[in-house]
């Protein structure tokens, strides 16, 4: 056993910080560590100079545009991202369309959409869950008629992120009502600039703006953007859910938060002391840590074992229910911290350019509502009870 | 025993309850958090109306009640309704410190309180005070006949709109000392006091207010200056227990909502409520709101016990409701869905609400250290 990174690995970290340090803008890492509000524009300055460097489709193969790393490259890559306060990566068609097209699509469809995926021309949103299908997914209701060349498609697909900076949205649609539901289902690309595609904002909890309504009212949908074949979609779909998951713990941002925690538990004073070091507050604290360092660890097994060729299969459902709770605990821990100033409720000072002096300490602005969005992370991706249930059956057997 | 409410309190509760379940949908609630003064100045003389102010005092001051279970018949019903009118820091916290230790010509101002037509509220905390009760370092210096006050107030609950400030303040002794601290009662418009309003996560209204050499006389003071300690301990507990009732009103009405949803919304051809994992897990948030309720009640009976058995049953709940409060926001959330991640949607509303009452007069842990502390005083 050897649980350190070789040299090899240890030089391409090195090689990811000096990257980092050169092509990341101080002022869009300090928008991103102050918990400011990103613009679509900002999104799409890191995703341009990751792919100046030919490290924005970090899982790719190789004669697509990806950079070819082992999983343990991509983690290092990833952990380092995150820890210098660079923007996530916008996951839709990078890392949830481009797989399935790259397995699935004919080749017309990959040379021409990768590239545009690349150069930031496509902005991809998912349109999978719908009202009435959220965890039981195969139940959706939108429909896809054929009318010679095209598809006509009508329904409602829902909670679609970031719908709104998109121009492009691969959906699940029924194609085939008499069968089962999981075989009548198809994997389709719709422009989101054809006639009869409305989008609507949803308004989250925390009052911010980033999942959408998008209704489809007699949409036309060429044949040609059908991926694969025709009543397929659901085999696609979750060919994603098995497909090199092992990022899905957030380990690298549950050390980023962890480490915020404590610098807020050090400046915070309780009894004229920091509160990390009063010893209720620092339990809690540590409690976090030791499971973070085991899960941590355990991702490390994971993504080693990916390196050896072993696909990651329901480890990623452990990873992701551990992960997602670790990560809520900690944003408990930070709201906690901050005593009678998570009350504030300051969206304006999320923006860009406000420049009023902040309401208490200036780490205390976006807690609370960040306790309050990051509830999403255990209702989405496959919700923690659906997880579960996937491993008691496929792991357990029961 | 008997845990039955008395004809009185029935008849408080359902008048409360029948009002708020009529008139007060969350759409208003909506509108007036996001109008000045972030709440309704109508609906405030409405509850007046109702008693519902009066019912929080003593006869004494002209109030109809101001018990402990007062409070919580009351206080659960704002709970329960997501109300955003000023009840704690007006009717519990401001009129309490008055009609606890106010001059006669001070009390004379709690007739307008009970008709709704003055609005106090209580500016203890500080910046760096976190939530200790006496460490207080805003300082009141004699000068002349009167006092100068200088120093800064934290997250103070509706400060911005109140028609009175009752703010305290050091006379004497160290920032922690017990000893040493006064109240003064000052209009929010004298020179020196400078007032930053903003909204809470929870839909409500807070301020920072500062200080800046305010003149006042000897009229202002409540109380003997020095002495406030444990008049502000036994008013902020009466605080705690109408934030701890409160959130009982609201964790039931989260409690109601998910079991309703769950009866309704259907995935995999089934009501989500017949789904085993989620069954254990909803009785768990039942178990764990008969547990709130039940110390709700023991504490609201305890309100008028010597001071560490009293203090100490008060710290009991505020712990224990911080606890559930937190369990009942977050599951019923999951419970939910996605659905639970919207603003249009009532319930993270009331979750939000439940999440923040656990940042005033303490949370979870302040009242664990000090259960521990008045437990081996007990
Ligand atoms: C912020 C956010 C962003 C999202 N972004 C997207 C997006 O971009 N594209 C997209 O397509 N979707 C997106 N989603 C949707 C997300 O995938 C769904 O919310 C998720 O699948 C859960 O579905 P639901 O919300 O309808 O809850 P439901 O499926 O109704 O579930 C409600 C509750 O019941 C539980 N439950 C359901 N079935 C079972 C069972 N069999 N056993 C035990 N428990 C069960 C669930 O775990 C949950 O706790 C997003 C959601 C959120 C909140």
């Amino acid at each position: 056993m050897d649980m350190n990174f070789t040299a090899a690995e240890i030089a391409f970290r090195d090689e990811v910080r000096a990257f980092l340090k050169n092509a990341l803008p101080n002022w869009l890492s300090a928008k991103v560590k102050s918990g400011k509000r990103l613009k679509k524009q900002d999104r799409e300055t890191w995703h341009a100079a990751l792919n100046d460097r030919g490290w924005l489709a970090s899982a790719w193969p190789v004669e697509h545009g990806g950079p070819g790393w082992t999983p343990v490259q991509k983690h290092i890559f990833e952990g380092e991202c995150v820890a210098a306060g660079a923007p996530g990566i916008v996951p839709f068609g990078l890392a949830m369309f481009a797989p399935v097209l790259i397995k699935f699509g004919s080749d017309r469809q990959k040379a021409y959409y990768l590239p545009r995926i690349l150069s930031g021309e496509d902005w991809w949103c998912q349109g999978y869950s719908e009202p009435g299908a959220g965890s039981d997914l195969a139940s959706l209701k939108t429909r896809a008629i054929r009318d010679g060349d095209h598809y006509v498609v009508n329904g409602q697909k829902t909670w679609t992120t970031l719908g709104h900076y998109a121009n492009r949205m691969f959906c699940l649609v029924k194609t085939d009502t008499r069968v089962k539901p999981q075989d009548g289902i198809s994997f389709l690309l719709v422009d989101m600039e054809s006639p009869g595609v409305t989008v609507r904002p949803i308004v989250t909890l925390d009052g911010e703006h980033e999942v959408n309504e998008v209704f489809l009212d007699n949409v036309r949908v060429p044949v040609r953007n059908l991926v694969g074949e025709e009543n397929k979609g659901w085999t696609y779909a979750k060919y994603l859910l098995t497909h090199e998951r092992t990022g899905i713990a957030g380990v690298a941002f549950a050390k980023q938060g962890m480490a915020h925690l404590k610098r807020v538990a050090q400046d915070q004073k309780k009894d004229g002391r920091p509160l990390a070091h009063d010893p209720l507050f620092a339990a809690r604290m540590a409690q976090v840590e030791i499971d973070l360092m085991a899960m941590e660890t355990f991702n490390l097994r994971v993504v080693s074992a990916a390196a050896a060729g072993g696909a990651p299969g329901v480890e990623s459902s452990l990873l992701k229910i551990k992960g997602t709770v670790i990560r809520q605990e900690i944003t408990d821990l930070l709201r906690r911290a901050v005593g009678p100033y998570a009350l504030p409720f300051t969206p304006e000072a999320f923006e860009e350019g406000y420049n009023q002096a902040p309401i208490g300490p200036d780490y205390a602005g976006p807690v609370a509502s960040a306790y309050f969005n990051m509830r999403k992370l255990s209702i989405y991706g496959g919700s923690n009870e659906i997880q579960k249930n996937i491993v008691a059956k496929q792991m357990l057997r029961l | 025993m008997d845990f039955s409410l008395s004809e009185e309190r029935r008849i408080l509760r359902d008048t409360a309850a029948r009002f708020i379940r009529d008139s007060y949908p969350i759409r208003l609630r909506h509108a007036s958090t996001a109008s000045e003064p972030g709440f309704s100045r109508a609906m405030w003389s409405q509850f007046a109306e109702l008693g519902l102010i009066g019912a929080l005092l003593p006869a004494s001051v002209g109030g109809y009640g101001g018990a402990g279970e007062d409070l919580t018949v009351v206080m659960e019903e704002i709970g329960r309704g997501l109300v955003v009118e000023p009840f704690l820091a007006t009717a519990v916290l401001g009129a309490g410190l008055i009609a606890e230790a106010g001059s006669d010509a001070q009390k004379t101002m709690l007739a307008e309180v009970i008709a709704g037509t003055q609005l106090l509220t209580f500016a203890h905390g500080e910046p760096e005070g976190r939530y200790s009760l006496a460490e207080i370092c805003t300082a009141a210096v004699r000068s002349g006949k009167g006092w100068t006050l200088t120093g800064r107030k934290a997250v103070v609950a509706n400060g911005d709109s109140a028609d009175m400030l009752i703010v305290s303040a050091r006379v004497s002794g160290a920032p922690t000392d017990e000893n040493g601290l006064a109240l003064f009662l000052l209009d929010p418009s004298l020179p020196g006091i400078a007032r930053r309003g903003y909204a809470s996560v929870d839909g409500g209204r807070a301020a920072e207010i500062e200080l800046d050499g305010v003149t006042v006389g000897d009229a202002a003071l409540i109380g003997p200056p020095g002495g406030a300690c444990p008049v502000i301990e036994r008013t902020i507990g009466r605080g705690v227990l109408a934030l701890c009732a409160e959130a009982l009103g609201a964790m039931e009405t989260c409690r109601d909502m998910t079991i309703d949803y769950l009866r309704t919304r259907t995935q995999f051809g089934a009501p989500l409520g017949t789904f085993q994992a989620l069954q254990h897990r909803m009785v768990d948030l039942c178990l764990e709101i008969e547990q709130a309720r039940s110390i709700v009640i023991l504490a609201a009976g305890k309100l008028e016990a010597p001071r560490a058995e009293r203090e100490r049953t008060l710290s009991a709940a505020k712990n224990l409701v911080g606890r559930v409060g937190r369990l009942v926001a977050e599951e019923t959330i999951q419970l939910h869905g996605g659905i639970a991640m919207t603003w249009e949607y009532a319930l993270p509303h009331y979750a939000k609400r439940l999440t923040m009452i656990d940042h005033q007069l303490g949370d979870a842990d302040h009242h664990l250290e000090r259960f521990i502390a008045f437990s081996s005083t007990a």
